[in-house]
């Protein structure tokens, strides 16, 4: 066990700060490189250095497979939720603009529904993308014993 | 200059993936491959793919495939009496010759690398740049096609990456013995 | 005739890059090996693309003040889909080569065709 404590040590230094640096990157979509995608696989690799560092046991039980198969759900559901929102708005599918209708002024509020329409998606995408890549690599890479 | 040389390293690296006998050094080598081609899309000023790649690319992949090559063997086997010219690996290899001639033939059309007057930049993508920020509220160009303009191929990705998740759940989940 | 060849040469390097890994899809027995070439057919396809939205003197696609002509972000938009299409087809694919080797215990692709007409000609139906 020796020979684990550097990795175990800095890992748990720094995976905290890989998981507020994936949040940045999502947050950020829109003012500079990043978005959705990239924000979730930073997230999914922060969760398999745990794994790496910890070994398997130890992250399923962080992680258990319901809550990696309901988050895997979730974030398309917000992606498709986001776009009916948007037909009972009175647009059509994905038509952030639409939203406005619900704000004080709608007249001038078309710009920033349009934000917060495309900042729900990217949460969304977010979501599911981390979900997905901790699911593949638990069942690829577990199992030994067959 | 320092692009040829990036692309020299490209297809150095390409050729070593595909050569290398011991399968755990080839994955090395993809991911190096990946690597390079997040420097090349940068200096093509592709900044969101180039951090795409380099996450995905050179991360995820390179270690789903070392994930695989724990369940299975690492070696690739020599052969019984594979050569390296025998009868398939010609034929094989002259399809690809003119397959690769065949592409050449069609790029001879093509505009200049770098033509200001490309039909490539002057129909729908003109206006993405120029109303891209007063209609998604986005300035990020690249977001505002994604999440805005093609809001519904985006869902579409999602969802492949989501169906991805369950087939590989499907395919390697071990159920609970009753 | 050097100008065409100047303006057009980086593509027919994209072009030799689909071409190796087409070669190792097709040519390579070992299964890992094949997927392998596939990722380097996908990248150099993506990088094909991302060179035909250059433009001579444009900078990235991000709104700044004074900033001058843009490159195209529709490619970029499009090569970004198809790179989480290729890390999908990548991770089920490896999925698929991990229980082929659990049901018949080799990877090769010669091996596996003598396994499989083996089987077929016994009794009719695949061990799968």
């Amino acid at each position: 066990m020796k020979e684990h404590i550097v990795i175990r040590t800095v890992s748990r230094g720094l995976i905290p700060f890989i998981q507020l640096f994936a949040l940045y990157v999502v947050a950020h979509g829109d003012l500079s490189p990043g978005g959705g995608f990239q924000g979730g696989v930073i997230f999914g690799a922060s969760v398999i250095l745990y794994v790496l560092a910890f070994g398997m046991p130890e992250g399923r039980k962080r992680i258990s497979e319901k809550m990696s198969d309901i988050l895997t759900s979730t974030g398309v559901l917000i992606f498709a939720g986001i776009g009916v929102m948007c037909l009972f708005a009175g647009g059509a599918f994905l038509e952030y603009n639409a939203l406005a209708i619900w704000s004080d002024h709608p007249e001038y509020a078309k710009h920033h529904a349009s934000h917060l329409g495309i900042y729900g998606i990217e949460i969304g995408v977010g979501i599911t993308v981390a979900a997905v890549m901790i699911t593949i690599f638990f069942e690829t890479a577990g199992h030994y014993d067959d | 200059m320092i692009d040829l040389l990036l692309l020299f390293f490209l297809v150095v690296c390409a050729l070593a993936a595909i050569s290398i006998k011991d399968l755990l050094s080839c994955t090395i080598m993809l991911g190096a491959y990946s690597l390079v081609m997040a420097v090349v899309w940068m200096r093509l000023n592709a900044v969101d793919v180039a951090f795409t790649e380099a996450s995905v690319g050179a991360g995820m992949s390179g270690i789903l495939m070392i994930a695989a090559l724990s369940r299975t063997k690492r070696g690739e086997a020599g052969g019984k009496n594979k050569r390296m010219f025998d009868f398939r690996n010609t034929l094989i290899f002259l399809v690809v010759v003119v397959t690769c001639g065949i592409l050449i033939y069609g790029t001879m059309d093509m505009p200049d690398f770098g033509d200001k007057d490309a039909p490539a930049q002057t129909h729908v993508a003109k206006r993405y740049v120029e109303k891209g920020y007063e209609e998604t509220a986005e300035r990020n160009m690249v977001s505002a096609v994604l999440a805005g303009y093609r809001g519904y191929d985006t869902l579409g990705e999602t969802t492949v990456i989501f169906t991805a998740g369950i087939a590989v759940i499907l395919l390697l989940r071990r159920r609970k013995r009753r | 005739m050097i100008e065409f060849v100047l303006g057009k040469y980086n593509y027919w390097i994209h072009i030799l890059l689909m071409m190796i890994g087409f070669y190792a899809m097709i040519a390579k027995q070992n299964l890992i090996k094949k997927i392998i070439g596939m990722n380097i057919f996908q990248t150099a396809i993506f990088l094909f693309y991302i060179s035909v939205g250059k433009i001579d003197g444009g900078t990235a696609p991000i709104l700044w003040e004074g900033g001058g002509p843009y490159d195209n972000p529709l490619t970029h938009t499009l090569m970004l889909t198809g790179i989480v299409v290729s890390v999908s087809t990548t991770a089920v694919a490896l999925a698929i080569v991990i229980k082929i080797y659990k049901a018949y215990g080799t990877i090769e692709e010669d091996e596996l065709l003598e396994i499989i007409a083996a089987e077929v000609s016994e009794d009719g139906s695949s061990k799968i």
